[in-house]
């Protein structure tokens, strides 16, 4: 073989940059993320208010486009109430529809829930957090980075 | 009927890959076996392909060049596209890799009507170095975002990677810029196969099967992502556990994603006997990775065979004794 050298170094790049997967995650334990469906907030519903918006498989697969329509309602059109497939009404607000249920444990507190802007010891909105653990969990994990933080931020002024 | 071959046999295997999704017993041999054979067929079949370039002889010096070769000291030698170092040899390749630098040197050739009848006319033809350019950075970023389903946790440069991907926040979930790309790069490729009629005439079925597995496999990527939607989170979790080697099949991940590995796989496994080689083989052009120092350096046949040779010292020692009888001068005594 002619220049073996640099076609072995070249095969050995060439192997190593498509097994990368594999070293990557050696010895890694395939966890998916831990969404927490049936947090103590959904717990305290009574039995016909635990289904969400729409049925699991839809929110899974068109959340997004479903808070995209929601935030077309609520702040172009001025329309606050959402009438769901089942004829159900939910009122259009993330922060008092999917994140009375879907926020974390210590984030969900209702006094502060509803006063976003309050100053209580650091504890803040989850809707204005960086990333509730419901959504990021789902959202690292496959690297979907969610614009709805861009909007629903904490002002500065509030943490001081 | 060459497209037409290769169309059907696209569209079979597209027929193929829909029973496989929709018949849920097959989803561990469309999921987790098919990949995996793919993925083998693929490292496997690339380096024995390399390696059999690699043995086969090189005899000659054959650097193509453009560019003025290394002369008298007060002429400015092109250090790039006639490289006497491994430096430039580098550059060369580089730009030959990243920016199909030969490619933009394409040229097109036409007889046109002159004044004196028929005139051979040469004009710059920019249009296919343009789509092969959009086409391959598009499919590398392409490649290089799906890593996402395949590291954990991502890491940033994919993530960033992504983002620059989707800057432009069209729709739920935001479009990717690549994936337009790659879509109206792999149309135009197929359709100047069709319309120009030189290449089209040159044109096999090996040329337009690529074509159209690729062309399907981005259109099922993008009815995966936008229309037909599967479960990402158990995507990621079959993809960390081929890559883990503990394959997981979690249930309820959708037909369209079994549709779209298993083109992927047919493309990866298909990849070491096609023209897709070009990929490797394009390292191994001796006409762009040989250092121009054809007449600075003696280069030697590899395969010379060993000539026998009898030098005058062996031929002296042999004779000495019969020479200095005879009288003959000898040069050692």
């Amino acid at each position: 073989m002619y220049k073996g050298g640099k076609i072995f170094a070249s095969l050995i790049i060439f192997a190593a940059l498509f097994t990368i997967p594999f070293f990557y995650n050696m010895g890694k334990v395939n966890a998916g993320p831990d969404v927490a469906l049936n947090t103590a907030a959904i717990q305290q519903l009574p039995a016909s208010e635990q289904q969400c918006v729409e049925s699991p498989e839809f929110m899974r697969a068109n959340h997004m486009q479903l808070l995209n329509q929601w935030r077309e309602e609520a702040v172009r059109n001025g329309q606050t109430v959402y009438v769901n497939s089942q004829g159900k009404e939910f009122e259009i607000s993330l922060q008092d529809t999917c994140l009375k249920c879907h926020a974390t444990e210590s984030a969900s507190k209702p006094a502060v829930l509803n006063n976003p802007v309050s100053t209580t010891a650091g504890v803040s909105n989850p809707a204005l957090n960086e990333s509730p653990e419901f959504c990021a969990s789902c959202h690292d994990y496959s690297a979907v980075k969610p614009l709805c933080w861009s909007c629903h931020f904490e002002p500065k002024e509030a943490t001081k | 009927m060459k497209v037409l071959f290769s169309f059907l046999a696209v569209i079979l295997l597209i027929l193929v890959a829909t029973m496989g999704a929709f018949i849920t017993n097959l989803h561990f041999v469309f999921g987790i076996i098919i990949p995996y054979l793919a993925f083998a067929m693929f490292v496997g079949g690339f380096i024995y392909r390399v390696v059999k370039w690699g043995r086969s002889p090189v005899p000659f010096r054959i650097p193509t060049t453009i560019g003025q070769q290394k002369s008298l000291p007060w002429i400015k030698q092109n250090k790039i596209e006639n490289p006497t170092s491994a430096f430039g040899v580098i550059v060369r390749m580089a730009m030959e890799v990243l920016f199909f630098r030969s490619l933009f040197r394409n040229t097109k050739t036409e007889l046109r009507e002159g004044q004196n009848g028929p005139e051979l006319s040469y004009g710059s033809a920019k249009w296919l170095w343009l789509g092969s350019l959009f086409f391959h950075w598009s499919f590398l970023i392409i490649i290089i975002r799906h890593l996402r389903f395949f590291l954990e946790p991502i890491p940033f440069a994919v993530q960033i990677l992504e983002s620059v991907d989707g800057m432009l926040q069209i729709g739920l979930p935001a479009i990717y810029l690549t994936d337009a790309f790659i879509l109206v790069a792999v149309t135009y490729l197929f359709l100047r196969r069709i319309f120009v009629p030189q290449v089209k005439y040159i044109s096999l079925p090996a040329d337009f099967f690529p074509l159209f597995m690729i062309m399907s496999i981005a259109i099922s990527g993008i009815l995966m992502r936008y229309f037909y939607k599967v479960d990402l989170v158990a995507v990621k979790q079959l993809a960390i556990g081929l890559a883990t080697f503990q394959p997981v099949l979690p249930t309820g991940i959708g037909p369209m994603f079994f549709i779209h590995i298993f083109l992927v796989s047919i493309l990866f496994a298909y990849f070491p006997m096609s023209k897709l080689m070009h990929m490797g083989g394009i390292f191994m052009s001796p006409t762009r990775n040989m250092i121009s120092n054809n007449r600075m350096v003696r280069h030697i046949n590899p395969w010379n065979p060993e000539v026998e040779v009898h030098t005058y010292e062996q031929y002296e020692d042999e004779f000495r004794e019969k020479m200095k009888k005879a009288g003959i001068p000898v040069e050692k005594e």
